[in-house]
């Protein structure tokens, strides 16, 4: 047998990082965008590809008529207050763990962040990889573990798999409060709004990687807007934008597929199995900046309650929903109506030292990737 | 010694305390002016020449003690020295002071003093005071080091806000190894790699260059907050526009594979023996040639340069591959990974 040959991670972006080819397909689109008889202004979902548009700078590299409206697809910047409350107050608890990923310890509450409690005695701890809960709970018998589980469909699949390893090896003392919410109903709900301008989509490939390309098919029979599924590489991006630019130039409205290398229209059938197999789809949840929305987010199936921390934990968590500062625009941002400068605290009372809203705070929210990466010839102006 | 673990009594002032500093740090330290075992060492500086010192401390820790390139031992030794030779100073005496857990193994403590002792022997500095307190179990995590030096001025003037319009910024090597090699040991990660900390002592190279009488306006080593922090710095304090050129920047693939997975930004990342350098273009391919004789520098590049443009003063304006251009900021804080 031969050795199996090792995949280096430069592999996986190299190419499509190349400015040769950013630069030509920059030409391509500006010469066909020249076609466009109206104004294309493309929804990137993902907080990815708003990070891609603005750490590569590619806004710059496209023509006048081409207008990008920031999506809902921040995990962290769509969690509202109450949940974030939950897990604070889920952390200040005797004797447990608060186990969570990422960017989450530093989104503020209605009292502080997780991070300023972990400094005030809870034990709050990042995750780099969701099967280190399992370690963590077999390392403290006597504590209970709450894995605050946040994410779109991408990080679903990880969370079941911890679940049913928690199971298997009979680790009891691990429990789930589940924040997973859904892309195609959150999309749905901003097209909703007769305000909103979007006509076409970069839906992000991560997803369909897991869920399939037709997840946004019924996006398109019901909004006759083209959508592109695609990578997070510039060269992807540009390259998803052209095909956006040719289908309108062309009058069509279809799922395309950019993200050929992992995407196919039925998705992972296997992790899409353990998904079903693990949850349910709520009834309603809300969002932050778009309120509730129905068939929005999963939670545990009943089968699994004892694992629930909503359930086990439901006599102290608090209920009563709570907004954003007055301030504070994430709404209008989440749902395309604003863009981050237009806020009037944002770089000025709302930083990623110190923020007023979820945008502010993940490294995939919208107003992190502006005020990190915002263009020096625009700020100059 | 008879145990093979600390315990609260080798913290104690008595009998076991003074073994313990006989066997190990005497042993990997010993000098005269620290066997004096008086209450301070008496210390006389060369006469004539230099009589302008630098005078620094730094305390250490990190988990795991031991990584890939090194240990607390060695970043505890090349962190002082290093801020020693940022600013034109020779090192020439360290305190150390060691805050141990109640438990840890004493052939850790023994290969943490044995490898100071290596990166002592580099710069040439003597450890010639000390402290050890133990604490009990749970009050510390293992091991923390504070070290505090002093080193004589060879180059006068070394400072941040000298950093001039026209200067040329250099950088001695790959950034972030340090960061991410900590990242990769601490979360058990099995990328397959090489990565190693990039530790190390700079006085050696450091003292090349001032050898050559190049007019360095600035050096600084880029620890935490990485090289973004250093240049950002350096715009502030002198009130210049620091332009770097993306691409020129060497990242190692491991480095920038592991920024991939976790959405994190190489110039962010610490680094342990990496320092910029800032002096006039016209002197920087001298520069660059004397730093790649020394293998800590061997891959040092021309990164950027310092201008003055219109209304971007205090700023660094990264100039990406694409053809764009984007401020490079300080990072916020603690470094988190992505969700997905």
């Amino acid at each position: 047998m031969p050795e199996p040959k090792q995949l280096d991670i430069k592999q996986l972006y190299d190419g499509f990082r190349d400015p040769a080819t950013v630069r030509q397909l920059a030409r391509t689109i500006a010469h066909e965008a020249q076609q466009l008889l109206q104004p294309l202004n493309i929804m990137e979902v993902c907080g990815g590809h708003t990070h891609t548009l603005m750490k590569f700078g590619l806004k710059a590299l496209l023509p006048q008529n081409i207008h990008f409206i920031h999506g809902p697809g921040c995990p962290v910047c769509v969690m509202p207050k109450e949940r974030i409350d939950h897990a604070i107050t889920l952390a200040a608890q005797p004797d447990t763990i608060l186990v969570t990923l990422g960017d989450m310890i530093r989104v503020p509450g209605s009292a502080g962040t997780l991070a300023q409690s972990r400094a005030n005695g809870s034990d709050v701890r990042p995750l780099y990889d969701p099967l280190d809960a399992l370690t963590i709970a077999r390392q403290n018998p006597t504590k209970t573990v709450v894995f605050f589980a946040i994410g779109f469909e991408t990080s679903t699949p990880m969370t079941a798999v911890l679940l049913q390893q928690a199971e298997a090896q009979g680790i009891d003392n691990l429990l789930f409060h589940i924040n997973h919410v859904l892309v195609p109903p959150a999309v749905d709900a901003v097209m909703a709004d007769p305000q909103v301008r979007v006509n076409a989509f970069v839906a992000p490939s991560h997803v369909s990687v897991i869920q399939g390309a037709d997840i946004y098919q019924p996006l398109v029979d019901k909004y006759a807007t083209p959508v592109v599924v695609a990578g997070f590489e510039p060269v992807d991006m540009m390259e998803a934008v052209l095909r956006l630019v040719r289908q309108k130039n062309a009058g069509t409205a279809q799922v395309d597929i950019q993200y050929s290398r992992a995407v196919n229209r039925e998705g992972n059938l296997t992790a899409q199995k353990l998904v079903a197999d693990c949850f349910v789809v709520r009834d309603t949840f809300r969002w932050r900046g778009l309120g509730p929305i129905a068939r929005s987010a999963l939670k545990l199936k009943p089968h699994y309650q004892h694992r629930d921390a909503e359930i086990h934990f439901r006599a102290i968590l608090p209920k009563h929903e709570l907004d954003d500062h007055k301030a504070c625009q994430c709404g209008a941002i989440l749902r395309g109506l604003a863009q981050p400068a237009d806020c009037r605290v944002f770089a000025r009372g709302c930083t990623p030292e110190r923020p007023l809203g979820s945008c502010m705070v993940s490294s995939e929210g919208a107003c992190n990737a502006y005020y990190r990466y915002q263009s020096p010839q625009r700020a100059a102006g | 010694m008879n145990s093979h673990t600390i315990e609260l009594g080798h913290g104690g002032g008595g009998v076991q305390m003074n073994r313990l500093i006989r066997e190990v740090f005497f042993a990997a330290f010993g000098n005269e002016l620290l066997q004096r075992e008086e209450d301070a060492a008496i210390l006389s500086l060369p006469s004539g020449a230099q009589s302008t010192m630098a005078f620094t401390t730094d305390s250490f820790t990190v988990t795991p003690l031991i990584f890939n390139g090194g240990d607390i031992g060695k970043l505890a030794i090349a962190g002082t020295v290093n801020d020693l030779a940022m600013m034109g100073a020779k090192p020439q005496y360290l305190s150390c002071s060691f805050i141990i857990e109640e438990g840890l193994p004493l052939t850790t403590l023994k290969a943490v003093a044995q490898s100071m002792a290596d990166e002592l022997a580099i710069s040439g500095a003597h450890i010639v005071c000390g402290d050890t307190k133990v604490v009990p179990r749970g009050c510390a995590d293992q091991l923390f080091i504070n070290t505090t030096g002093i080193g004589l001025v060879q180059k006068p003037g070394l400072s941040a806000s000298n950093v001039a319009e026209g200067d040329a910024i250099i950088v001695s090597r790959d950034v972030g190894c340090h960061g991410a090699t900590i990242l990769m040991n601490r979360e058990g990660l099995e990328l397959g790699s090489a990565l190693a900390s990039d530790c190390a002592t700079l006085w050696p190279v450091v003292e090349a260059l001032i050898a050559a009488d190049l007019d360095i306006h600035a050096l600084r080593d880029a620890t935490r907050g990485g090289l973004a922090a250093v240049v950002n710095e350096w715009a502030q304090a002198a009130t210049v526009t620091i332009e770097l050129n993306e691409a020129a920047i060497p990242v190692c693939d491991e480095v920038r594979g592991l920024c991939e997975l976790y959405g994190m930004e190489p110039f962010q990342l610490a680094n342990e023996g990496t320092f910029i350098l800032a002096l006039p273009a016209a002197q920087a391919e001298q520069a660059l040639a004397i730093m790649k004789q020394f293998s800590p520098s061997a891959n040092a590049a021309i990164i950027g340069r310092a201008s003055h443009a219109e209304q971007q003063v205090g700023t660094v304006v990264l100039q990406t591959p694409w053809g764009s251009q984007r401020y490079l900021k300080v990072p916020p804080g603690e470094l988190l990974p992505r969700i997905c």
